[in-house]
């Protein structure tokens, strides 16, 4: 069994940033555990220029930030950085397996940074299984990483910031974007993006919803139908779409299953996407070998996830490394860069997010949470 | 089909390779998933249900959602969105749940 100061679980941009941050600071022992056989996470499929209130990227596309890291992690051999290492449990006793090249492997880290990104939300509705329903995020992938045609006419589900961007992406690819369609009565995503949407002529249409898919062996047409305020579908008002392809973009939410698995305490908080492991202001969970960063403690965006990758190792690196005065001002200088990106309507439902998870450490809700050291 | 001309990004598609999916020859490029190269060629139905035996492809691409599992040079349940092309490898749509005993 290896022993290492500290394992980061996932290559994305929280992952990323957490071992460069990790190593700056002084510690020597890091492992990165990357289950694909490329670093960045979704990164590299994000074409568009990141803006926000924060300057830290503002104006710089996501495939370049991912070659920014590389770069950097490339200077840095020291870093243990495994592609194609597939982390498959974080055991009673702390230690970590993962599988790589076939074989598998035992870490006992002393500290533990989970940042395990999310999964795309599926919607109910008929025939939702057909091949030709993608996520949001699949559809990036097939397009932007492989550049291979999701489909040839689409219907977007979700007017949120993924809905709106990817529709984009789908029309910068050459595809036919029938629709953006979207449950609610107002667009989620910004107006920069909305307009861009509409300009090329495609409706955003509001309070509408799929109804069903209709295909055989694959998605042939949908049928979109109408909500009215209290969400109720308006009779006669179905429309039938010939698409090929039905695109979901419907929220993410957080993937957890090693911070269960590490006894973490979990909350439900849906402003963050789902269960969240309870953390204090570190980034901290209840198991104290474990910290948590990026989409996997609550959907924000990769500008937050880098900040909490950072300072999620600055804690970690605090506790184990005996001087702490300089790391304690970084953490200082990464919590007030993570407040500006927070500031504004913008950030409110992740700063109510946030009050809630650390509200939640004794009284939350807690579907997981057992004990084996009984 | 594959994407061209595109106002971003510049795609490097090394030299083509073969491989096949239930006895088809299909070509792909270096770097491509299993999953993205048979969509490529217009195979979306990558597997079946359990069940019902209702079409399945893939959802999520990234290796979360288990929709694209199939049996590749004889090994069952992997994950073709994540797993690259090689040449000659043999895809198989998989039936049932997938003998691991006979990789052993």
């Amino acid at each position: 069994m290896q022993k290492c100061e500290l394992a980061i679980v996932g290559g994305g941009p929280a992952g990323l940033a957490a071992a460069l941050k990790a190593r700056e600071v002084g510690l020597e022992e890091i492992y990165l555990l990357e289950r694909d056989n490329f670093l960045g996470g979704q990164l590299v499929k994000q074409t568009h220029q990141f803006f926000g209130s924060h300057k830290q990227f503002a104006g710089i596309r996501g495939i370049d930030i991912a070659e920014k890291f590389k770069d950097k992690l490339e200077d840095r051999p020291e870093i243990k950085a495994l592609k194609g290492a597939v982390a498959q449990g974080y055991y009673e006793d702390d230690v970590l397996g993962y599988s790589y090249r076939d074989k598998f492997f035992k870490l006992k880290p002393e500290k533990t940074i989970l940042a395990t990104g999310a999964s795309e939300k599926m919607l109910s509705f008929p025939n939702n299984d057909l091949p030709g329903i993608y996520g949001a995020g699949a559809v990036q992938t097939l397009m932007n990483q492989y550049g291979i045609v999701p489909g040839e006419k689409i219907l977007m589900i979700g007017a949120g910031n993924i809905g709106l961007i990817v529709a984009y992406q789908l029309l910068q690819a050459g595809i036919e974007v029938k629709a953006v369609i979207e449950a609610t009565g107002r667009i989620g995503g910004y107006a920069v993006h909305a307009s861009k949407i509409r300009r090329a002529g495609i409706p955003i249409l509001t309070y509408h919803t799929i109804k069903e898919a209709r295909g055989n062996e694959e998605v042939e047409a949908v049928v979109i139908q109408q909500l009215d305020e209290d969400w109720q579908t308006v009779p006669g008002t179905e429309q039938e779409m010939a698409v090929d392809t039905i695109c979901l973009a419907v929220g993410l939410t957080p993937k957890v299953d090693l911070a269960i698995q590490a006894n973490c305490q979990m909350a439900y908080v849906a402003e963050l996407g789902g269960d969240v492991p309870v953390r204090d202001k570190n980034l901290q969970t209840s198991n104290p070998r474990v910290y948590i960063a990026g989409d996997s403690a609550g959907i924000e965006e990769a500008t937050a996830a880098i900040l909490e990758g950072e300072l999620a190792a600055a804690g970690a690196a605090a506790d184990i490394l005996p001087e702490g005065s300089a790391i304690d001002r970084e953490r200082a200088e990464i919590k007030e860069k993570l407040a500006d990106l927070r500031r504004g309507p913008v950030g409110e439902h992740i700063r109510r997010g946030l009050t809630r998870v650390r509200r939640n450490q004794n009284a939350g809700r807690d579907r997981y949470t057992r004990s084996w050291k009984s | 089909m594959r994407i061209k001309d595109h106002p971003i990004l510049e795609f490097k598609r090394g030299e083509k390779i073969t491989f096949s999916y239930n006895g088809k020859k299909i070509s792909a490029y270096p770097g491509e998933t299993i999953a993205s190269a048979l969509h490529a060629a217009g195979i979306r139905k990558l597997t079946h249900s359990q069940k019902h035996q209702r079409p399945r492809g893939f959802f999520c691409a990234i290796g979360n959602c288990s929709s694209c599992l199939m049996v590749v040079d004889g090994e069952p349940n992997v994950k073709t969105c994540v797993v690259e092309v090689q040449e000659d490898m043999v895809v198989e749509e998989q039936q049932g749940k997938g003998d691991l005993s006979a990789k052993v």
